[in-house]
């Protein structure tokens, strides 16, 4: 058959991407279960980083059962929600969704004997794409006890500087609820500070709009939170 | 026996004599841009290695059988398919370096190296040679990586695959990392540096 003739390079074509898509997808077919188990150990040892805990590599999952002793899903009300699993949900489109109608995962950590921290998500955007986190509270439902941040692609150096514990370990100790009034911490340049008298951590000096883009999820994520930490304050103070 | 001289030396050369990276100049920009730490240097030195030989393997079967007019085309078919596979892999089994790595193991599709190899060897060579010229390539470009990473990930950020190598008495004493060695440019300079000390080594390299 003459090799330069159309009808074989449209054939040749046409083999080649039936051949080479078969083997793509049945690869990825293949692989999917090991990845999403990756998938889901790296969200277990992100968890256990905002309450301050590293595992180690092979014994993630471990760890994650042993420190994590319940997760649920709330709604803004501060309810309950039974037929969602918490580590299903997808905080990314829920924080798109208006703020009563979002599924709210908690984790409850036990980091020591009858010492809990309530570990909520977060997910936000950054300069050059999504930035996401997880915030530990105390069981006072108004105290940060450690706090996890991660992007996909800020710009290393600046932006990309709110994974490293000298940003997130800043969110230690400040209070969401003061005077009464619920105030997500702002994340403000440094020297400077807030007008409103809320508690706050210094941004990432050069990396303006990753900050901006922490406090903005902030904001948006950890508000309709307020009803279920306000319900954990009244427990703890029984 | 021509076979077997030919065999050593289309293995060989891409080492040193004939380098895609310091010699033919080519695969610069995933030199720049994965070499800030020695951990993803070496992910990627091992990806492409595997890419390059199997992709020469498969054009050099194919080779008498590609219309002419398609041929850069099948070569990227080729390429890409194998890259996605690479990918895949390195999701299930090395999960943090390919976070590490995120869009460059993606980006082995529009390194140079691979189709400068495909359509200059594997085109006109039979399977095993192509193999050989493939993993000599490979290891040619890996070991740039390595030496490139090595430099910037010591001076940069005083670890070496995440180990702290210098030790915090230097540090105490007044030492800081070098902050532009993480920097991209710095790997352009590196490279230009071992381009200078092989043709300081290699007279006939010398271009006048």
């Amino acid at each position: 058959m003459n090799k330069q003739s159309n009808t074989y390079t449209i054939i040749y074509i046409i083999v080649l991407v039936i051949v080479v898509g078969t083997a793509l997808a049945a690869t990825a077919l293949a692989l999917r279960p090991r990845q999403q188990e990756n998938v889901n150990a790296d969200k277990m040892a992100q968890i256990l980083a905002a309450a301050m805990i590293t595992p180690e590599k092979d014994r993630i999952v471990a760890d994650f059962d042993r420190y994590i002793t319940s997760q649920f899903v709330v709604n803004e009300r501060g309810e309950t929600l039974d037929n969602v699993k918490a580590f299903d949900v997808d905080v990314a489109t829920q924080a798109k969704l208006a703020p009563d109608r979002r599924e709210l995962p908690v984790y409850v950590c036990t980091v020591s004997e009858g010492v809990q921290k309530y570990i909520l998500p977060v997910y936000g955007a950054g300069l050059w794409g999504p930035i996401w986190g997880y915030v530990a509270f105390d069981s006072d439902g108004s105290t940060i006890y450690g706090a996890y941040f991660a992007h996909q692609g800020e710009t290393p150096g600046l932006g990309a500087e709110i994974e490293k514990p000298a940003f997130s370990s800043q969110f230690a100790g400040k209070q969401v609820f003061k005077d009464g009034r619920f105030r997500p911490i702002a994340v403000v340049k440094a020297g400077q500070a807030p007008l409103d008298g809320e508690d706050y951590v210094d941004g990432i000096s050069g990396g303006t709009i990753t900050s901006k883009g922490v406090g903005s999820m902030l904001d948006n994520c950890l508000t309709p939170y307020k009803k279920f930490l306000q319900n954990l304050s009244q427990q703890t103070v029984r | 026996m021509a076979d077997k001289i030919k065999a050593k030396e289309v293995l060989f050369n891409p080492l040193s004599k004939n380098n895609p990276v310091v010699v033919q100049i080519l695969g610069i920009c995933s030199v720049l841009a994965v070499t800030a730490k020695l951990e993803p240097s070496i992910v990627m030195g091992v990806s492409v290695i595997a890419v390059l030989a199997f992709a020469n393997v498969i054009i050099s079967l194919l080779r008498n059988t590609i219309p002419t007019n398609i041929r850069i085309i099948v070569q990227l078919v080729v390429v890409a398919g194998l890259v996605v596979i690479v990918d895949q892999v390195l999701k299930a089994y090395a999960y943090d370096a390919s976070k590490q790595l995120s869009v460059f193991i993606g980006l082995i599709i529009t390194n140079c190296i691979l189709m400068g190899r495909l359509e200059a060897f594997a085109m006109a060579n039979k399977p095993w040679p192509s193999f050989l010229d493939g993993v000599g390539n490979g290891i040619g470009y890996a070991v740039i990586l390595v030496i490139v990473g090595f430099f910037r990930e010591l001076l940069g950020s005083g670890t070496l695959l995440g180990y702290q190598v210098i030790p915090q008495s230097f540090y105490n004493a007044g030492y800081v990392n070098n902050g532009l060695m993480i920097l991209p440019p710095m790997a352009l300079i590196l490279v230009a540096c071992i381009i200078w000390v092989q043709r300081s080594y290699n007279k006939d390299l010398q271009e006048d």
